[in-house]
């Protein structure tokens, strides 16, 4: 009864947020103007902002937000830790090592689409390693090595093609693009990034009883009837889609993933599959907050959202890191 | 009919034997005692039995059924399996672990059929837990922790229990109530696979002891036929004194 509540509370509150992101911004927008818009009514200008520009924007914000959270809730079930979340598999770093090579040679002027689809591709080559070595080993530790072996390589990548920047356009290209930002979305790109993010969380969430019974431990979950090589897979393969579909649209924005599930956890019993919807909506939720705030913010260069979500969840992070610490030993 | 029998069974760990032609049976209605020191391949046996680590040779059957041909959910109906105690990684309650018994027929927590509700209510009768079920499993003891991980293997409804070490660490209140417990469900006519390391604990409760010294089951028979001193000192390298079912290990050899 209680999730019920939280849910629809989730709900009401990010199509508030959604709706309070087309009304602000440098061309206020009163309600009544905006509604009008929303039918296809009002002027022409009016249309534009909310149509062109604030909904494209808030939508890709929620839905960014959304795929990190059900990604980090469902990672953190699965490797039982809550310190887990898409970058600790190396799916963002590799996304964004894809995304970054394919600025640097120019390949993204060629078609707006080229970038995106590096994202994507980046994340969905991480994410087959890390499934094919789900398959030959047992151990959850083993994985995580491998995740930051990937993250460590793709940062080390990235700053070497940085170094190597042929001009100082496609640097701050790619340090833009590096920040995460959802400045300047449209709806095509939202469309190409938004049947990844989809699928991975339609994998995720047919999938998360599983995650359930490895509250257990492996061989427990195994000894209950869980099949743990497939849970391996389908959770890793819907984190890569949903994370690399978000890493497409966003780059790459950081901690969102860890922060949002802590808080659902305790309204859900600490059981992970129900902290799966939760925790995207609250993410989602707080990707579009944050991005409202970015633009509210007046400084003379916009901040970049990564930037904002970091600042907020890298001190979580660390706090929630510190407590574990305590508890566990 | 045996419901779990192996024939000839090795387990090998690179070219370490570590289980060696193993002949084992559990039947409904039989509480079995496997005993030996550590590393005799204890956990290798029964892991190789259900069908969860890889066979060198040898057979292993559940209920008729080839156990490695098993899907882990129909292996889940067949047997409840406790391996040795882990610790859960996060702090749910304790009607929701119970639950996660019920996982082989679909059940997931707060998301129970009225059959799997019922049979989870009956497992927290049964392991005393009803108190209990909307505690926290973090702020529980470690015997309390030790009857909930017993109460989701009970609440499974399989015919067979396979438990490892059930009793480990626990003080000696809650490793007799964990006994009494399996024994329960062994006169209801469940069969019971348990490793000990409290010899006595075994000699009190089992219908049946199965030894095992690196990685050979050496004895297998009723505590009065199996349990002497001299197999005290072969197994497990200590001077006991033996008299019926009572043990009292006197040191070291």
């Amino acid at each position: 009864m209680s999730e019920r509540l939280l849910l629809s509370g989730l709900v009401a509150a990010s199509v508030l947020a959604i709706f309070a992101a087309c009304l602000l911004g440098s061309t206020p927008l009163p309600p009544e103007r905006l509604l009008a818009a929303f039918m296809g009514g009002a002027e022409m200008g009016d249309r534009l902002v909310v149509w062109q520009i604030r909904l494209p924007r808030a939508i890709a914000a929620f839905i960014t937000g959304a795929a990190l959270g059900i990604s980090g809730a469902a990672l953190q079930g699965l490797l039982r830790n809550p310190l887990a979340e898409p970058g600790v598999l190396g799916v963002s770093a590799s996304a964004s090592l894809f995304a970054t090579f394919s600025l640097y040679y120019g390949l993204a002027a060629l078609s707006p689409w080229v970038l995106p689809l590096a994202a994507i591709a980046g994340a969905l080559a991480a994410t087959a390693l890390i499934a094919l070595a789900a398959i030959r080993t047992r151990s959850v530790v083993t994985l995580i090595l491998i995740g930051v072996g990937l993250s460590n390589f793709s940062g080390a990548a990235m700053s070497l093609l940085m170094n190597l920047a042929p001009n100082p356009f496609s640097l701050s290209d790619m340090i833009n693009w590096m920040l995460g930002s959802v400045a300047n979305r449209s709806f095509q790109e939202v469309g190409l990034a938004a049947p990844f993010i989809v699928a991975g969380s339609a994998i995720l969430l047919m999938s998360r009883r599983g995650l359930s019974a490895l509250t257990l431990g492996e061989e427990a979950a195994t000894g209950v009837g869980l099949n743990l090589r497939n849970q391996r897979i389908l959770t890793v393969l819907g984190a890569g889609l949903a994370t690399g579909g978000s890493v497409a649209l966003a780059g790459a924005i950081g901690f969102v993933g860890i922060v949002a599930p802590h808080i659902i956890r305790p309204f859900v019993k600490h059981d992970p599959a129900r902290s799966l919807i939760p925790s995207a909506l609250l993410a989602g939720l707080f990707l579009v907050l944050a991005d409202i705030g970015v633009r509210l913010l007046p400084t003379s260069n916009e901040l970049k959202l990564g930037v904002v979500a970091s600042l907020i969840g890298a001190p979580a992070f660390v706090w929630i890191a510190m407590r574990r610490r305590a508890l566990n030993g | 009919m045996a419901d779990l029998v192996t024939r000839n069974l090795s387990v090998k760990a690179g070219k370490a034997t570590l289980v060696h032609g193993a002949h084992l049976s559990l039947a409904r209605g039989e509480l079995v005692a496997l005993l030996g020191p550590n590393g005799a391949g204890k956990t290798s046996l029964l892991r190789s039995a259900l069908g969860l680590e890889k066979r060198a040779s040898g057979e292993a059957f559940l209920s008729g059924a080839d156990s490695e041909k098993l899907s882990p959910m129909q292996r889940a109906r067949r047997v409840a399996y406790l391996p040795q105690q882990r610790p859960l990684a996060w702090p749910n309650t304790v009607r929701d672990v119970v639950a996660l018994g019920r996982f082989a027929y679909g059940a997931a927590p707060g998301r129970l059929s009225p059959d799997d509700a019922a049979a989870v209510e009956r497992a927290m009768e049964l392991c005393d837990l009803t108190a209990f079920a909307e505690r926290q499993t973090d702020t529980l003891s470690g015997g309390e922790l030790a009857r909930v991980h017993c109460a989701r293997a009970f609440a499974a409804d399989a015919p067979l229990l396979i438990a490892d070490e059930p009793v480990a660490a626990l003080d000696p209140r809650h490793q007799f109530r964990v006994m009494d417990m399996i024994r329960r469900f062994v006169d209801e006519g469940g069969g019971a696979l348990v490793v000990l390391h409290d010899i006595a604990l075994a000699a009190r409760y089992a219908t049946r002891m199965v030894w095992m010294k690196d990685g050979d089951i050496v004895a297998d028979g009723t505590p009065e036929q199996t349990l002497t001193e001299a197999r005290m000192a072969e197994i497990y390298g200590v001077r006991a004194h033996i008299d019926g079912r009572s043990v009292e290990i006197e040191g070291a050899i």
